[in-house]
């Protein structure tokens, strides 16, 4: 019969910190070594933000699992940590460093886990001169069903993309149709077919997939790459059941599908999820100035005009590298541009946690600085070496 | 006597390092290019001597600071620049392309030898095909290129840079470019006055002359490697012009460029072989830039000298010489040795300090800016806590770490130099000495913390196994150094990669993305924490702790260059496919250090004899040495 404070005492073990460790570094350095083959986002998913690494055979259908993932190894350190940290406190000047770095380190990886779970990363594109009131999220895609019979107001639903992956027929109840999915391509490319068609497949009877064709392709691992999704849906009206036909969306196609029933009109593209924000951003100029005589650029930056009449806030800010602009819970980062500096590509940040590393970062320090200052000192005055903590 | 020699060697060192101080004696009738070299140009985004883009330039196309001719008489940086600029005809004749490829060299048709120096001219026949090659190369991933495609590739990039050179002060024909631009000058003038006069159009007479001389400069502004035209006091760097650009706003003979004229003359002088009047030439216009641009030639000038001084070079000696007496002292003659050892360390240092410093002081930033700097920087902090363990045991083993360390650190940098100027700008979002001070300079303190103690645990291996040098005292001593050294590199390598953390977030929107470098400096933190945590836990002892430590010399090195050969990632600075397999050696004999740690007590020489007293520790029912 195990007590309660022996229980303690196995999670607190000092041997299970040890192996925590020893598979974080093995996976660490796996992870990274995967990275050269799967790409960086990939082994982020797989490795380090699951539970287990799974693996199955390139022909099979089963998976098992073949390590632990980011996630199990780090929960069993969090509680291990926390169990540690109640089960040897005591209150000494000679414990006080290593119990700072511990603590430290529990809001690090508590902040990691809310990062994980709750942070959430867009873009906002502006042009000069435009101005935006939404970021987009290019990792979840969805399909928007925008109507457009009233000029005055659009009428969107959106379905996520996921919900497309799954296939099947979809039957939103703002719609007076049904939406079944023919073709779904995770990846893809798009051709034009020309007029010497040859054996090209037109993608859709409607729309402009009935001059491009489709293509699936396998899914991106490059760092300047990124998926084009793409599917082809058959709209058939509620009750009687004559299909309209089949239209084309994709990531890559800039201009909506049309779609006309009854007298209504309807908008379909497949987009990145938008976020909407109270508050509009107008970009007034992009500079990106290189080094004198070279290419090597110096600086990039956004001078975006806010404006917010909800809070009655309107002014001018300036965004640029290493130097972001924090409102409203979201952080607005100089990420990129248009290739002909015409406009600007700026990363928003929604993360709730986002100041626990900071805070663990100064706990940490001040532990280690005391821990060592103490060390140190024994150390040079040739004590014995440190004993177990 | 005795006492004494520890201070002779040091003197004698003393002595040789002030004696590069001095430029070199020249030959009766050559050029003295003392002035010429330290003229300040804008190349590669920032003001640097002529010295430097003739050093880097050399060293790109040659591998080497200076050229060797076919005669055997070896010529130095600036002096090559100077044929190259105003003499090119002769310049394309010295062998200044390397080129190590055996296909490369078939391809020319050449004799396949290890290595070969080709001239410019040696190689005009073949530019195309070598254009087109590279061209295919430049259109492959670095990593997938073939030995072939990667040599041509650095040919191609190495003949653009001459080219460039080449037309940086005037055209490649030139023959007396002082009368060329006055002639030139009058001719815009006389239009000028033409048209201000009422002309409707200028006269074929009068427009001939300044198209042909309008395509010349044109092409100069285009391909000028470095903008050589200052402007006047109190302009800033984005005043500088090429000779091109500057020439086409001329509008009479007085308004060319003072610049313009006086590299004009040195030319002229140099084409007429009159070394006086080129050094009288180059003088005036030193003094000329010196009083419109004090700062700006004060730090060329500065520049210049710390290449002459070559430090790097220098502290390269003087740790091997502090290393081989440290191992000494164990032999023979412990104290004088061991003095020696110090106090040559400590001029290493002095001068390696130097180095650093004066980097920082010509860049303006922190001290690690790159890949090269980060060595400089990694051997520096070695070796300052080296000393600092000398000072507190006196016994020799923390100066022939320290030793050892400086001087693989500098031969590592010395080859990451080789590749062109390790001064250069930093691209956007690297430009912040706020982070470039803290999360970098942090985080190369916790390597070099990481291989010093890896380099404390290689000697206790070697001593034991090999020598009876270790006894049982040193042997604790030694592992009390690594424990501390240890903790050191723990909270170096963890504070900065917090640090890092923090920089990310507030650049790219992210605390940790895992990206390759990241993870690298994760791998160093977790490792210390396992080094820490199985000490504690009495899961390993001393053996353990140092075959730990040597791992962690392998886990360090991974981080610091093996990421980056990955080619994926925010953080890949250049691939650096030459550097491979000097990694993997380095790993494979850690590797193999580690075995030798894990040699049973018996076989190591040091504690054969007294592997009766070990203590007997009880862990379960199987005695364990402490060792």
């Amino acid at each position: 019969m195990t007590t309660p404070k022996q229980l303690l005492g196995s999670i607190a073990s000092l041997r299970l910190t040890v192996i925590c460790l020893a598979a974080a570094f093995v996976l660490v350095f796996a992870g990274t070594l995967a990275q050269v083959r799967l790409g960086l986002f990939f082994v982020q998913e797989q490795y380090f933000q699951s539970a287990f690494i799974w693996w199955s055979p390139t022909s099979g259908s089963f998976k098992i699992p073949v390590f632990p993932g980011g996630h199990l190894i780090g929960a069993v350190l969090l509680v291990n940590l926390i169990a540690s940290l109640i089960h040897r406190f005591t209150v000494s000047w000679r414990k006080l460093g290593i119990q700072l770095i511990h603590i430290g380190i529990i809001v690090l990886l508590a902040g990691g886990f809310a990062t994980d779970l709750f942070s959430v990363s867009s873009y906002m594109r502006i042009k000069e001169g435009a101005s935006k009131n939404y970021s987009e999220d290019s990792s979840r895609m969805e399909l928007a069903v925008t109507e457009i019979t009233d000029k005055e107001s659009d009428q969107i639903t959106a379905v996520p993309g996921d919900l497309l992956a799954e296939g099947g027929t979809l039957t939103p109840k703002s719609l007076p149709f049904q939406i079944v999915v023919r073709g779904f391509y995770r990846n893809s490319t798009l051709s034009m077919i020309g007029q010497d068609a040859g054996s090209a497949v037109p993608a859709a009877t409607q729309g402009a997939g009935t001059r491009i064709s489709v293509q699936s392709k396998p899914r991106a691992t490059k760092m300047d790459e990124r998926d084009v999704m793409s599917a082809v849906l058959e709209i058939i009206p509620e009750g009687k059941g004559d299909s309209l036909g089949t239209w084309l969306v994709s990531d890559v196609m800039a201009e909506a599908q049309e779609l006309h029933l009854n007298g209504r009109h309807w908008n379909l593209e497949l987009r990145p999820a938008r976020y909407y924000k109270p508050y509009r951003l107008m970009l007034e100029d992009f500079s990106h100035e290189t080094y004198p005589g070279t290419q090597i650029p110096k600086d990039f930056s956004s001078k975006v005009i806010l404006d917010d009449d909800v809070n009655n806030d309107h002014r001018q800010v300036v965004i640029y590298m290493n130097h972001p602009f924090r409102y409203l819970g979201d952080t607005y980062y100089q990420s990129g541009f248009e290739p002909d500096n015409s406009g600007t590509v700026l990363q928003v940040v929604r993360n709730p946690s986002y100041q626990a590393p900071y805070v663990a970062c100064v706990i940490v320090s001040l532990g280690m600085m005391f821990q060592f200052t103490f060390t140190l000192v024994g150390f040079a005055r040739r004590a014995k070496p440190a004993t177990a903590p | 006597m005795k006492r004494l020699a520890p201070y002779l060697v040091l003197l004698a060192a003393c002595l040789w390092i002030a004696a590069s101080w001095h430029a070199p004696k020249l030959k009766p009738d050559s050029f003295d290019v003392r002035s010429f070299s330290r003229l300040p140009v804008l190349a590669g985004g920032r003001i640097k001597p002529l010295d430097t883009v003739a050093r880097n330039s050399l060293l790109i196309m040659r591998g080497k600071q200076t050229l060797r001719l076919s005669n055997g008489e070896s010529l130095e940086a600036s002096r090559w620049l100077a044929d190259v600029l105003f003499q090119a005809s002769i310049a394309d004749g010295y062998p200044v392309f390397a080129i190590a490829n055996q296909d490369v060299l078939g391809m020319f048709g050449l004799p396949q030898a290890n290595k070969r120096y080709c001239s410019y001219t040696e190689l005009q026949p073949y530019l195309t095909k070598i254009d087109e090659e590279g061209q295919r190369a430049a259109d492959t991933e670095a990593p997938k290129r073939t030995p072939f495609h990667t040599a041509i590739y650095n040919l191609r990039n190495s003949l653009v840079l001459y080219q460039q050179l080449k037309g940086s002060i005037h055209p490649e024909n030139t023959k007396d470019f002082s009368k060329e631009i006055q002639s030139y000058a009058e001719a815009v003038a006389a239009a000028g006055t033409a048209l201000k006069q009422g002309a409707a159009t200028l006269t074929d007479d009068q427009r001939a002359p300044l198209a042909i001389a309008a395509a010349r400069y044109e092409s100069l502004a285009q391909f000028a490697h470095m903008l050589v035209v200052a402007p006047p006091a109190g302009g800033g760097v984005a005043a500088w012009l090429s000779t091109g650009t500057a020439l086409l706003r001329v509008e009479s003979p007085a308004s060319i460029p003072v610049s313009v004229s006086a590299y004009a003359r040195m030319g002229d002088a140099l084409r007429a072989g009159n070394p006086a009047s080129f050094a009288r030439e180059a003088d005036a216009y030193a003094d000329w830039i010196g009083k419109q641009h004090p700062e700006l030639a004060g730090r060329a000038g500065f520049e210049q000298r710390f290449n002459l001084s070559q430090p790097f070079y220098h502290s390269m000696v003087l740790y091997v010489g502090a290393f081989l007496l440290a191992c000494a002292s164990w032999l023979v003659c412990p104290k004088g040795l061991r003095k020696t050892a110090f106090l040559l360390l400590v001029l290493a240092l002095a001068v390696h300090s130097f180095g650093m410093f004066s980097r920082m002081y010509l860049q303006g930033r922190p001290p690690v800016t790159n890949l090269y700097s980060s060595a400089i920087f990694v051997g520096w902090g070695a070796v300052l806590l080296g000393l600092v363990l000398e000072r507190l045991f006196r016994d020799g083993i923390g100066a022939a770490c320290a030793g050892m360390v400086g001087f693989i650190t500098l031969v590592i940098a010395h080859h990451l130099g080789s590749n062109g100027d390790t001064l250069e700008m930093m691209t956007a979002v690297l430009d912040s000495n706020l982070w470039l001070a803290t999360h970098v300079v942090v985080i190369t303190a916790g390597y070099s913390a990481m291989f010093l103690a890896g380099m404390l645990a290689v000697i206790y291996v070697c001593l034991g196994v090999f020598t009876r040098l270790l006894t049982r005292e040193s042997a604790q001593t030694l592992t009390r150094m690594v424990y501390g050294i240890i903790c050191f590199a723990t909270l170096f390598s963890f504070v900065g990669t917090v640090l890092g953390g923090i920089w990310a977030d507030q650049s790219w929107g992210r605390f940790w993305g895992w990206d390759p470098k990241e993870n690298g400096a994760l791998l160093i933190v977790l490792w210390c924490a396992i080094i820490l945590h199985s000490r504690w836990r009495g899961l390993v002892r001393q053996r353990g702790l140092m075959a730990m430590a040597i791992c962690g010399n392998a886990i360090t090195s991974f981080s610091w260059f093996g990421v980056n050969m990955l080619g994926v990632g925010l953080h890949t600075y250049g691939f650096m496919d030459k550097a491979f397999p000097w990694l993997v050696a380095f790993v494979l004999a850690q590797g193999a250090l580690i075995l030798l740690s894990r040699l049973p007590v018996r076989y190591w020489r040091s504690f054969r004899l007294e592997a009766g007293h070990c203590d007997f520790v009880a862990t379960g029912d199987k005695p364990r040495c402490s060792l």
